[in-house]
Formats: structure tokens, C-alpha cells, sequence
């Protein structure tokens, strides 16, 4: 057997939480275990309630939080043992993280191409400015954007979804052989959603990255995902391979999760589950006729 | 100062109307102006007691017209012209002085931020940021108030103990349901939600749109629901606006445009819907969006639209009513279309904004 590329045994992380006086002990991460080969890149999603744990573990993976019990092992390596800059370094280089929300990760007050550029300049063997940008500008055309559209912007001046395009420009300039996405299309229209998680396979295809891919979005877990866990209340529920957990899920709660997800045909005047009939009557009454009210089309 | 044309207030049923409105980001880098035309000319009304959808790629705008609405505006955004009505106010809501236009929007608007999970207060307990917003609105005893907060939040599906936590000891989520919670408590009756449910797993979204529906049928409010996700739109609103690089391509009741897009943009919105099963590598939109500091001239989507004709690269077409409730601003969906008279260089009423 080779060394997998990353290796959970029995990770756990327990948080206190709570009022001054009643904080609990709370398992945020819970017994849980998996592992990705190394030999064959991947997408492993991660799906699961809000709440349960997903991001917890993600940054667990990442050594920016250790975890209470339990080993990670990444190419063999300890996270534990990962000490001093040097080595912290060679660890980040390898996995970027992509994080849940982009304007969480970014510093308003700083210019977002810094970013790119200061990334360039710890990850990689660029040493001019010149060749700086050049990292950063074929990063940015890897997710449909350029130099020029980011240069000199401030996190608040982009999308929510260019600025994430611009997030996974950023993960992609090391060089690394995982990616770590914390929702990282969440914020993103369906269309460019597609673009963003083609690129995923593209980066597994060709560049040989493998992805942990964390969304609530089941169409394109559907879609891209090689191999899935399922979490809940910090533990992994279900998990195997992704098409065959999704067509036909075991568990009752990824079972209830399929059958959640709302359909793209329309119900017509928003009638959700859950609605009252009362609401339903409501809505029913007529709407004044519109042509009389309506904004005049020149 | 400027007149408000007699139309906008005609009818009472109309919560909202907003009139040619365009709001650019105006910006000076390294000594060069730059100009973003993030919602320009954007006319549509809201009716009492709907939710009206606003859909759109990522950066079409969606985000700045919710600003404009809810006098939200700082700069380098501003109104440069057009005008945003509200049934409760007598002025239009640029009319008013700079304070009494916030004034308003704590009074009568309740606004989910974009995002705005990550602006809770980080060293405030969840409690005492409900306090902070709704006590003083609600007019309860402190048990009673105490005990609506833990109401509301188990319809949203969170437990009581998060009130307790600091924000970053909640999961986005979480911390999302604490905002819709913040702005649905005191039943406000105007409510702008920003994509309120991205960071929610499907079970979650399902239940918190069903208590947003509700509280907004209950409480008669009138509701603005942006978000990228079509099949949230699908599900929640009565009437949906589709933007494309800031200006309004079609809109129409939700059912009608799922059923009938008349706007090639729409439609490819609605065929690129994936679902699950697809593996089939879906194509995006060729060609990239546009940017909105050099837009396109004519019709903003024709670099990328499979019908564009020779007039969409000249003319802007104007959005009208092709059917009952149904408006497209599409040279190919009908020969009714005629250019915008408020062209690219059109001109422009602009207005005295005071800050
Ligand atoms: N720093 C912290 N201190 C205390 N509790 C925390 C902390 N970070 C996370 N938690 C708790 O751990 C649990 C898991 O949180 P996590 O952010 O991992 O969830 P998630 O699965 O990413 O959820 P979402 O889908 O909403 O993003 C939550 O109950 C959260 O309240
Ligand atoms: N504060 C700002 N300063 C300058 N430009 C901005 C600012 N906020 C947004 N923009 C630009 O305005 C356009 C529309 O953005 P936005 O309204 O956030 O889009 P959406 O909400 O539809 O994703 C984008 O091109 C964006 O880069
Ligand atoms: S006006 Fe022309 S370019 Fe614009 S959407 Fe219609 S056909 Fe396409
Ligand atoms: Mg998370
Ligand atoms: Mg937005």
C-alpha cells in the first residue's frame, strides 16, 4: 500500500461553548476517519447539515486548528509534527485552502492583487515584480478573470462571486497538490458555478490537485465529486463513492438531504412546502391590474 | 431638487417604485477616473404583499440596486439619477435629507446584508446583539422579548444555547440564520434580502424560505429577494426581474418566465440549471461578463448572445410589455421592442444627491 495523500484516523475536536457559567464540552468533529490515495487525484466532497462540522475539519486538514484527538497525516506526515516556518511553509505550499465566505477572506482594507502578488512572492520562485504579475494574471485567467480587471481593487469594490474566482486564483499560484474549498461556490450564479467546478475537474485532470470540494449544493457534488462524505452532528454518516451515495443514499439523513433539495421547475407564485393554506388564500387575492400602473415604456 | 413625475405615485399598491434609477460607482485611480455603471436605469415597482426575485450572474449589479434601494449608499457609489419611491413615504427617498433617509431605513426597511453574517458584532454575545437591534422596537417585557427571540429562532432551526455564543463560535450558517432572524423579528414591512440563504444545506434553506414566506404573508410585508440561485426563485417569489450588467433584460411573473423566457440570457440561465444526475460537462456563457467601467455599447449582452442582429451592437433595446405582466428588452423576442431612447449617451437627468 502507498502513502495516502491525506490521512484522518479518528479525529475529533471538541469546542466549549456557552454562557460563563453552563459552557459545554460540544463535538464539533466526532470520531471521524478517511482517507485520499495518493497515486490517483481526486474530488472528495464534503456535504453535510450546517453546522456539523465541515468547516471545523477543514481547518483541522489545513494545521490551523488542532485537532483534540485523533491523527491527520498528510503524504505520511503529522500535522502535529509540523514545526518552525520552514516546514509550515513547505505544508502550505502543498495545501490551499479556498474558504467559505470571500469576504471573509479577504482584509478590507487591503487591495485584493496583493494578495495575489505576496502569494507569488512566498510560494513561488518569482523574484521581480514583473514576474510576480505574470503569476498573478495567469492565475486569474485560469477562473475567467485578469490582471487588469483586479488590479488595484479593494475586497468590497468585486462580487461576492469575482471575488471568489479571485480566491481560487490565489490557492492555484503555489503550485499545490490539494485543495482545501470551503463552499466556494455558494456565492456564485449557477453558470459560473459550472465554470468553477470544471475547473475543479481540470485541475484534477491535468494538474493532478486533489480537491476537497465542501458545498450544500448536491447538483454539483453530483457532478464533479469522486468520492463523498456525508456529516451530520460532527460525524460522518455515509460515504462512498459519490454517484452512488447520491443516487441511492442509505442513511435517513442524506436521504432526507436529496429529497430537500428544491426543484427548478416552477411552482408558480412561490408555493413552498410549508406554506399555509391562510398564506396560499392570501396570495390568491388579485393583484390590481398592472398595465394602467405600470412604468411607462418609452 | 427634482420633480417627481405623477406616475410614481398613482397607485398605493405599488410599495416600491423605482424610476430610470442608476447608481455608478465613481472612482479616481492613480489620477484616472473610473467609472463603474453598476445598475443603470433600472424601472420596476413592487406590489403590496409580494416577493419580488431579482436574479443575475455574479456582479450584474444585483447587490448595488439593493444599496440604492435601501439608501444604503456610500461612497464612491452614487445615485446619479433616477428615483427610488417608497407607499410610506410622501417624498421620493433621494428627495429627503440625508438623515431622515436613514431614519427611514431603520423605521420601515429591514435589510439582510450580503455577507452580513460576518459584520455581527464580534465581541457582543448573540443575545445582546438582539437586544442592541430589537428591544427597544418590540415593546415587551424583557421575559416576554426573551422568549419571542427563542421562538423565532427555533422556526429558523437554531437551538436557544447559540445565544449565548460569540459570533465566530457559530458556523456561517448559523451565523446567517441569526441575521435573517435580526431582520425578521420586529415584522417589518419592507424586507431586502440579499442572498440570505447561500450558506444553509438544503434542509436548512427549505425551512428558513417557508418562515420567510410566512413572516411575509403573515405581516403583509412586501418583500425584494436577490439572489443568483434560480431555483430558490422558482420556489419563493411571486415576480422575478432578471439583470444583466446592470440594466433589467426581462421580467415577469416568476412561473411565466421559467416557462417562457423570452430573453436569450434567460433562458440560458434556465437550461444552464444543473440538477442532480447531470455529469455531462455543461457549458457556461461564452465569452466573459462584461465589465460594467466599459460595458458594451447597444445591447449590453450581445458579445455573448447566439441571436445578437446588427442593431443590438448600436441600440439599447427598451424594456417592454410583450405579454400580460411580461416585459423583455430584447430586439429578437418582438419587433415591438424599440431602442431605449435613453441610449448610451442619452440624455441624462442628473440628480442633486445630498449627502
Ligand atoms: N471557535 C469555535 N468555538 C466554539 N465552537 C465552535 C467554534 N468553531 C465552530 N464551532 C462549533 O462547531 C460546530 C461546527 O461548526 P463548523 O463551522 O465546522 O460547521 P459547518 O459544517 O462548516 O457548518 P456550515 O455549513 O454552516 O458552514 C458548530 O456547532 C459551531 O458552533
Ligand atoms: N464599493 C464598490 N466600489 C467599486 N465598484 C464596486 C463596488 N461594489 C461593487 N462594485 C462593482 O459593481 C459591479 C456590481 O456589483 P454588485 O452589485 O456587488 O453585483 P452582484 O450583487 O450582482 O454580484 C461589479 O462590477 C463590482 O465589481
Ligand atoms: S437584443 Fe440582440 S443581442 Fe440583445 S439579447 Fe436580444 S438578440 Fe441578443
Ligand atoms: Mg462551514
Ligand atoms: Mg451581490
Amino acid at each position: 500500500m502507498t502513502t495516502p495523500l491525506l490521512g484522518l484516523d479518528k479525529v475529533s475536536k471538541l469546542y466549549k461553548r456557552g454562557g460563563l457559567l453552563g459552557r459545554e464540552e460540544f463535538r464539533a468533529v466526532d470520531d471521524v476517519t478517511f482517507h485520499i490515495d495518493n497515486n490517483e487525484p481526486q474530488v472528495f466532497t464534503i456535504i453535510g447539515e450546517s453546522g456539523s462540522g465541515k468547516t471545523t475539519l477543514a481547518r483541522m486538514i489545513l494545521n490551523m486548528v488542532r485537532p483534540t484527538a485523533g491523527t491527520i497525516f498528510f503524504k505520511g506526515q503529522d500535522l502535529a509534527s509540523i514545526r518552525g516556518g520552514g516546514a509550515r511553509r513547505r505544508f502550505m505550499k502543498e495545501v490551499q485552502p479556498i474558504f467559505q465566505n470571500p469576504f471573509e477572506a479577504f482584509n478590507p482594507l487591503k487591495r485584493v492583487d496583493r494578495y495575489l502578488f505576496m502569494t507569488a512572492k512566498n510560494f513561488t520562485d518569482a523574484r521581480s515584480s514583473a514576474q510576480h504579475e505574470a503569476a498573478a494574471d495567469a492565475a486569474l485567467n485560469k477562473v475567467g478573470l485578469s490582471l487588469g480587471e483586479v488590479r488595484g481593487r479593494f475586497p468590497h469594490e468585486l462580487s461576492g462571486g469575482q471575488l471568489q474566482r479571485v480566491a481560487i486564483a490565489r490557492a492555484l499560484i503555489p503550485g499545490p497538490s490539494m485543495i482545501v474549498a470551503d463552499e466556494p461556490v455558494s456565492m456564485v450564479d449557477a453558470s459560473l458555478r459550472m465554470s468553477i467546478v470544471n475547473l475543479f475537474r481540470t485541475l484534477r485532470d491535468d494538474l493532478k490537485v486533489s480537491i476537497i470540494y465542501i458545498t450544500h449544493d448536491l447538483a454539483t457534488a453530483y457532478y464533479v465529486s469522486d468520492r463523498i462524505i456525508i456529516m451530520r452532528k460532527g460525524e460522518v454518516v455515509e460515504s462512498g463513492p459519490a454517484r452512488t451515495v447520491l443516487e441511492n443514499p442509505q442513511h435517513s439523513y442524506s436521504q432526507l438531504l436529496k429529497s430537500a433539495v428544491l426543484s427548478p421547475d416552477p411552482h408558480g407564485h412561490g408555493v413552498l412546502i410549508g406554506d399555509s393554506a391562510a398564506s396560499q388564500q392570501a396570495r390568491a387575492s388579485p393583484h390590481p391590474h398592472v398595465s394602467s400602473s405600470e412604468p411607462q415604456v418609452r | 431638487m427634482v420633480h417627481i413625475p405623477a406616475s410614481s405615485v398613482r397607485d398605493s399598491s405599488h410599495v416600491l417604485e423605482t424610476h430610470d434609477l442608476r447608481a455608478y460607482y465613481r472612482m479616481k485611480y492613480f489620477g484616472i477616473d473610473r467609472e463603474v455603471r453598476a445598475v443603470d436605469g433600472i424601472s420596476m415597482h413592487v406590489r403590496k404583499n409580494e416577493i419580488y426575485g431579482i436574479a443575475g450572474e455574479s456582479s450584474c449589479g444585483k447587490t448595488t440596486f439593493i444599496k440604492a434601494i435601501a439608501a444604503a449608499i456610500r461612497p464612491p457609489l452614487e445615485i446619479v439619477a433616477g428615483h427610488v419611491k417608497y407607499s410610506f413615504i410622501k417624498d421620493g427617498l433621494y428627495e429627503l435629507p440625508a438623515a431622515e433617509r436613514s431614519a427611514i431605513r431603520w423605521r420601515h426597511l429591514s435589510y439582510i446584508l450580503q455577507g452580513s453574517m460576518n459584520v455581527l458584532n464580534p465581541v457582543r454575545r448573540i443575545h445582546k446583539t438582539f437586544e442592541d437591534f430589537a428591544f427597544r422596537h418590540m415593546h415587551l417585557g424583557r421575559a416576554e422579548f426573551d422568549l419571542e427571540v427563542k421562538r423565532h429562532l427555533e422556526r429558523l432551526r437554531l437551538p436557544a444555547e447559540i445565544l449565548h455564543a460569540y459570533p465566530h463560535e457559530l458556523s456561517g450558517g448559523m451565523r446567517q440564520r441569526v441575521c435573517i432572524a435580526l431582520a425578521t423579528l420586529c415584522k417589518p414591512e419592507f424586507i431586502i434580502a440579499d442572498e440570505p440563504t447561500t450558506a444553509l444545506d438544503v434542509v436548512v434553506q427549505k425551512d428558513v424560505l417557508a418562515m420567510i414566506r410566512e413572516t411575509q404573508t403573515e405581516f403583509g410585508s412586501s418583500m425584494i429577494f436577490v439572489t443568483h440561485d434560480l431555483t430558490v426563485h422558482a420556489n419563493v417569489t411571486d415576480r422575478l426581474g432578471i439583470m444583466y450588467a446592470g440594466r433589467l433584460v426581462e421580467e415577469g411573473r416568476t412561473a411565466d418566465v421559467f416557462s417562457n423566457p423570452m430573453h436569450p440570457y434567460t433562458a440560458h440561465l434556465i437550461a444552464s440549471l444543473p440538477k442532480i444526475g447531470d455529469t455531462q460537462p455543461r457549458s457556461a456563457l461564452s465569452g466573459s461578463p462584461p465589465n460594467l467601467a466599459d460595458p458594451p455599447k447597444g445591447c449590453r449582452f450581445h458579445p455573448r448572445c447566439p441571436l445578437a442582429m446588427e442593431i443590438c451592437r448600436h441600440e439599447n433595446p427598451a424594456l417592454t410589455m410583450l405579454a400580460e405582466d411580461h416585459r423583455v428588452a430584447c430586439f429578437a423576442a418582438s419587433t415591438k421592442v424599440q431602442p431605449s431612447k435613453d441610449g448610451e449617451q442619452g440624455e441624462m437627468k442628473t440628480l442633486e444627491v445630498v449627502r
